[in-house]
């Protein structure tokens, strides 16, 4: 038995071990998180960009998507306890597994941001040859059809998480994904602030602000909706992480609103605050679901309530 | 080979959790059932399983907590025996001390009287992965290095195993776990490979009280149900159950208890389920929140064009 300091719910632990094992994803995967979801929302803007005839918004997006997927798939596999073994992901498609999933939502996404962004960065020299006019040629269809996975991309990640015994992550299945694809709207809106001059950015000013207030109203309902196990969310680092995901993403909006339009040094300067709110955002999330795993309070005192709700009234 | 998902493969009852993965014609579930009123925490599980299985040594370390210097299961320890002292409890009432007539060691307040006695009671308990009918691990595994066998267990296989770790927070009891320096997801195999030859797992065998029984799930369950019986006419009325209804969270335990206090006490969760249960459920949200991403982003360039 622990002590229990007053007001707590009673629960009983064993020496106060913790019940679950800790995640073993540590920053490396809200590393992967953040740039999974800005490479998703580069994509979706850098199509819309082509779509509407902003070339800078266009080509920044676009090599943003290509280089946050492979910096982003770089972090995924360092991740993995055996990283040579990585293609061991392509044996299976497993549709019980959100990691099955993602790993075929990525290998159908990234041929698509790869030549997007190659038309963009191709030399002078190559773009006269065949191959050259071929990846031009290929680069709006394969930017669109990116852009149509782009939001599962974003959001599956969330299921990811959901899918598990952690029960700060599993508890928040209702929101997590509003909250990824969200903060997957406010990166890469923040990214677009920097790459594109004002006049092109509108598209990116608004898709930040889309995201900033969905992200606002779903971490609010989060935490009071999840009682006991939205403490995780709030209190120590996780708590900590996501204020400053809040602070830094409301003054991003903020400037990007109201100074976005007249100064580029503004725009970037908004940019690098919604993209830095972005990567707190998932670095407390993670941290959140560590922390829940971590303190036995939080698996065994929701079971135990769910056990004597039961108790009062049977199942028929 | 493709097995079909049917509609209780995710949650609920599940008769033959082998033939659902797609074995054809499987031998009977096999499993454990752990009946800690008659442990005596000798750590012969502990100690055959690691011989057994090979498994690695985890540190010399003095945990503080009674006679567990194991302190939980993980990647090198398959087999934990729990030690809780309890001075008193509401759950066993005061009984007289019974002469086993055994060689004397003499009663505690024998001499002092029986006022001056504490009530005191020490509980064991041989704690094991429990090859659930669902499994949280199995399910979330994106490479198949974890399986279900032919003997309705469930099994890692090293050779495939990359250490992505997401069993490891799938599993609502925390067993599995990421070996350090190796990089691999561990657990308890049920000594796969002894039952292969019909012999069963290490650590029954060498149980001395038959603490640990191994044999077909179906017949563990009647057995447990008759010792509990048992043990309620001897007005041990705490002895209770712990993962054999096919109707929790998991879909019943391959291996399963005979507790003497609420699970918690043991460190195990008091109503385990199995993440998968929510997954339709999950994936719902995502699509919902997949679509507003996409509005979101069709309607910042279509009322953009003007600027």
């Amino acid at each position: 038995m622990t002590d229990r300091p007053s007001g707590e719910p009673a629960y009983a632990s064993y020496y106060g071990r913790p019940i679950l094992k800790p995640p073993v994803w540590k920053d490396d995967i809200a590393y992967y998180f953040f740039l999974g979801g800005l490479s998703a929302g580069s994509t979706l803007l850098g199509a819309g960009a082509d779509q509407t005839d902003r070339p800078a918004l266009r080509r920044g997006s676009r090599v943003a998507a290509l280089g946050s997927l492979a910096l982003g798939g770089y972090f995924l596999v360092k991740d993995l306890g055996r990283p040579e073994r990585f293609h061991h992901m392509l044996r299976v498609a497993k549709p019980t597994s959100p990691m099955s999933m993602g790993t075929w939502l990525l290998t159908a996404y990234g041929p698509g941001v790869g030549i997007a962004a190659a038309s963009e960065l191709m030399p002078r020299r190559i773009r006269r040859t065949t191959l050259g006019r071929l990846i031009d040629g290929l680069a709006r269809p394969a930017g669109l059809a990116a852009a149509a996975i782009a939001p599962a991309v974003a959001s599956y990640t969330a299921v990811l998480l959901s899918q598990t015994a952690v029960p700060a992550w599993h508890e928040s299945h209702e929101e997590l994904p509003f909250i990824f694809t969200a903060s997957a709207a406010v990166s890469a809106g923040g990214l677009g602030m920097i790459v594109a001059p004002p006049h092109e950015a509108a598209p990116a000013r608004r898709l930040a602000m889309f995201g900033a207030i969905i992200e606002l109203f779903a971490s609010r309902r989060l935490e009071s909706r999840l009682g006991l196990v939205g403490e995780a969310f709030s209190t120590g680092e996780a708590g900590r992480d996501l204020r400053r995901a809040s602070t830094l993403t409301a003054v991003g909006t903020l400037g990007s609103v109201l100074l976005g339009r007249r100064s580029r040094a503004a725009a970037v300067a908004s940019g690098v605050a919604l993209l830095a709110g972005g990567l707190y955002e998932r670095l407390g999330l993670l941290r959140a679901g560590t922390a829940s795993a971590t303190d036995p309070k939080y698996t065994v005192a929701p079971q135990r309530q769910r056990l004597e709700s039961r108790v009062n009234e049977p199942r028929e | 080979m493709i097995g079909k998902i049917g509609k209780q493969s995710l949650y609920g009852p599940l008769d033959d959790p082998a033939r659902d993965a797609g074995h054809a014609e499987p031998p009977p579930r096999v499993g454990f059932f752990t009946d800690t009123s008659v442990c005596i925490g000798c750590k012969a599980c502990e100690v055959a399983c690691k011989e057994w299985n090979n498994v690695p040594d985890d540190g010399f370390d003095l945990l503080g907590m009674s006679y567990d210097n194991t302190g939980s299961l993980g990647a090198n320890s398959w087999r934990h025996v729990a030690f809780v002292e309890q001075r008193s409890t509401s759950q066993t009432p005061a009984r007289e001390p019974v002469d086993l007539g055994m060689p004397a060691f003499e009663l505690p307040g024998a001499r002092t009287g029986a006022e001056s006695r504490q009530e005191f009671r020490w509980l064991m308990a041989s704690d094991v992965c429990k090859h659930c009918t669902h499994a949280g691990c199995l399910d979330v595994c994106p490479t198949g290095a974890l399986f279900r066998t032919e003997f309705g267990t469930v099994v890692v296989q090293q050779d495939i195993c990359n250490g992505c770790g997401y069993c490891v927070s799938a599993c609502p009891y925390g067993v599995i776990e990421r070996r350090e320096g190796d990089g691999r997801a561990q657990k308890c195999t049920l000594c796969y490979d002894r039952l292969k030859d019909g012999l069963e797992p290490a650590c029954a065998k060498a149980c001395p009280t038959d603490s640990i029984q191994f044999g077909v799930l179906d017949e563990l369950r009647d057995r447990a149900h008759a010792r509990v019986e048992r043990l309620h006419a001897d007005g041990r009325t705490e002895a209770r159950l712990y993962g054999a209804d096919p109707n929790d969270g998991v879909g019943g335990d391959g291996a399963f208890f005979l507790l003497l206090d609420e699970p918690e006490v043991y460190g195990l969760p008091p109503d385990p389920v199995v993440p998968t249960r929510d997954l339709p459920r999950m994936w719902r949200y995502a699509g919902a929140a997949a679509l507003a991403f996409f509005g979101a982003a069709v309607s910042a360039f279509v009322e953009g064009r003007r600027r």
